[in-house]
């Protein structure tokens, strides 16, 4: 698993030098005020390309051997994923939402769906946060949070 | 002079207001305190300008005490220079040292902040007149020796520390060129031609990342362990003899690179991080949770402070958004910064320094008692403090721009992040290289434009020559160690 790993982690790193580079030569390399926009990204491109391609070359034969090689649980990453999915969720609801009812909406979903606690716990910890930002964020501090139709 | 001044009770009350109001800025992560000092100018118009100097420049220090707290508890580092904080500040709090650590942090921040006030006061002028003769090449070679750091964030692999200094170094170069005004990977998306903002790719990938990790399995009712009992809640003596060279170190590193105009607190910290952990009796351990690794980055963090004054104060050369916004009251004022301040304005000039001392002292009084109090933040349930920790961090990330193309930045980078812990690759050099890359691009094409083309000409000057010589000898230093180490298994083999 660690080798794959790597070699994924190689392969997609290069794929990226190459279209860093890849983007930078359709700028221009000098300008008339000296080196021009492409000069640095090419450069931080074929860096990128080459020790990515070091990465792979030396898990192919070995030389690197990370200690954490135990498998990661799927199960682990999904439910990181899931978090991370109603994470993207929220930040999709303050603009419609604001930021008070979106922040709720996130804590129930991760009190309920990932951490299974009853929806009583659920609705107390999302009111909670929600009132809380809103008092110190808002009113104490006076800073422009998105707001729903209801004005917070 | 200057303690008359600044013991006024008038100047005292606007010393603790400019700290307080500091330390609250400093903890809330994206509200940096350029943002608080431009906010509060309009006050002070109707102040006396020692009294309004005292205040805005108590905000500017204040916030470099309050900026390790989130990094320590919740890896959510406020402004760039607490990233290197997190490093082995959030390492200590899950240990159940979340109280030495915020304490060591307050007292490295007083001595350091105390030191970079009498170098302010000692060698204000001639410091200011070296920081003059930096150039182009000087500042390539600085950000080159900064970018060298990455030998002590690498972790185990240095590819991959090198891999992620270089995707920073590419993020910090998306954006509007800085000569041409050409748009480069905005990927046709208008906000993406201000840059990325450094506070969201951090926030992201410390932050957001860690709370994705934590998800990973049910938790308990307790996040970290906190122990009970003041005592186990601050610094012991050995913590304290143990940081003794930490504080040393990290006033000089930071003092020196605050002098020099546009270097910055970040590059002091991460300089005053890698030379603590280069001169370690244990740099293994070194991100594990040491405290040293806390107390060298605050401690220059904070006497960057006294630093970056003199330059402001002596040639009227403001080093960041911060000192900028300082020097624009000043001028609003009606008051020249430069060389005839101290001449013309002497109560003004005498006031603000000695005000500094009273300040540090104020931050230790007001930081100290609040260690434990912030330590229980680690006693709130689990469920409870990550969509709390997701929520500031949505905050402070929206707060820098009220943007929410900025936000949804912030969530691909916490995904960047997890992806990164996955596959073991470092995410302080991704920092590293995000906060070095734009300076050090400029620096590289305008030493190359002065020289029309030559290369040479970061190796031609004394000061540029030695910094790449130092620079060249950190990364070479593993690459010997790692030949030697070779060579002991070969000869151990063989006998």
């Amino acid at each position: 698993m660690s080798e794959k790993k790597e070699l994924l982690s190689g392969i997609c790193l290069g794929s990226f030098g190459v279209y860093v580079a890849f983007e930078a030569l359709k700028l221009p390399y000098v300008s008339e005020f000296g080196p021009g926009p492409g000069f640095f990204p090419l450069w931080i491109g074929i860096g990128l390309t080459l020790l990515s391609l070091l990465l792979i070359v030396a898990n192919l034969f070995g030389s690197t051997a990370p200690e954490n090689s135990k498998s990661q649980s799927r199960t682990a990453i999904g439910r990181a994923l899931v978090g991370w999915s109603g994470l993207m969720l929220a930040i999709g609801l303050l603009h419609w939402l604001g930021f008070g009812l979106s922040l709720a909406l996130l804590a129930a979903f991760l009190v309920l769906a990932l951490e299974k606690r009853s929806p009583w716990v659920a609705i107390s910890v999302a009111f909670g946060l929600a009132l809380g930002f809103h008092a110190i964020f808002v009113l104490a501090l006076g800073l422009s949070l998105p707001a729903g139709p209801w004005g917070f | 002079m200057g303690f008359s001044v600044a013991l006024t009770p008038e100047n005292l009350f606007w010393c603790f207001v400019g700290v307080f109001l500091g330390t609250v800025v400093g903890i809330l992560p994206g509200l940096g305190p350029a943002a608080t000092i431009a906010m509060l100018l309009p006050l002070t118009f109707k102040m006396d300008h020692t009294a309004a100097i005292i205040m805005l420049a108590g905000i500017y220090y204040g916030s470099k005490y309050g900026g390790s707290t989130t990094s320590i508890l919740l890896n959510v580092p406020g402004e760039s220079a607490s990233v290197v904080t997190c490093l082995d500040g959030y390492q200590m709090a899950r240990q159940g040292r979340a109280g030495p650590a915020l304490g060591i942090s307050a007292i490295a921040s007083f001595v350091a902040g105390t030191v970079g006030v009498i170098g302010l006061m000692l060698i204000a002028p001639p410091v200011a007149r070296f920081a003059l003769r930096f150039g182009p090449p000087e500042y390539f070679a600085l950000m080159a020796l900064g970018l060298t750091m990455v030998v002590f964030l690498a972790g185990k692999s240095m590819i991959k520390g090198l891999l992620a200094m270089l995707v920073g170094l590419w993020l910090a170069g998306v954006g509007t060129d800085l000569f041409t005004a050409e748009s480069r990977f905005t990927f046709g998306q208008m906000e993406l031609l201000d840059g990325i903002d450094f506070v969201v790719v951090s926030i992201g990938i410390f932050a957001v990342a860690e709370v994705l990790v934590n998800m990973e399995s049910r938790g308990g009712t307790e996040l970290f362990k906190v122990p009970r009992g003041i005592r186990n809640l601050m610094p012991t003596l050995k913590d304290l003899k143990d940081c003794r060279f930490a504080f040393l170190n990290g006033s000089v590193i930071g003092f020196l690179i605050g002098v020099l105009p546009g270097a910055g607190s970040t590059i002091a910290s991460f300089l005053s991080y890698g030379a603590e952990k280069a001169f370690s009796r244990y740099p293994e351990k070194f991100g594990t949770g040491v405290i040293e690794g806390v107390a060298a980055p605050e401690g220059a963090n904070n006497s960057e402070t006294g630093g970056a004054l003199v330059p402001l104060l002596t040639l009227g050369i403001p080093g960041s958004n911060a000192t900028a916004i300082l020097l624009a009251a000043l001028i609003l004022w009606g008051i020249k910064p430069g060389p005839l301040l101290i001449q013309d304005n002497p109560g003004l000039f005498w006031g603000l320094v000695t005000s500094m001392y009273v300040g540090n002292v104020m931050l230790l009084v007001l930081n100290l008692p609040l260690v434990p109090l912030f330590a229980q933040i680690l006693r709130v349930p689990y469920f409870v403090l990550y969509p709390g920790i997701l929520g500031i961090s949505i905050v402070g990330v929206y707060s820098v721009s009220n943007s929410l193309f900025d936000v949804w930045m912030l969530g691909l980078f916490g995904l960047l992040g997890y992806a990164m812990r996955k596959l073991d690759f470092p995410a302080a050099p991704l920092v590293l290289g995000m906060v070095l890359g734009d300076g050090l691009e400029r620096a590289l094409r305008q030493s190359l434009m002065m020289s029309e083309g030559r290369l040479s000409v970061l190796i031609t000057r004394p000061l540029s020559a030695a910094m790449i010589c130092v620079a060249l000898a950190i990364l070479i230093m593993p690459l010997v160690n790692k030949v030697r180490s070779f060579r002991v298994k070969a000869v151990e083999q063989d006998v």
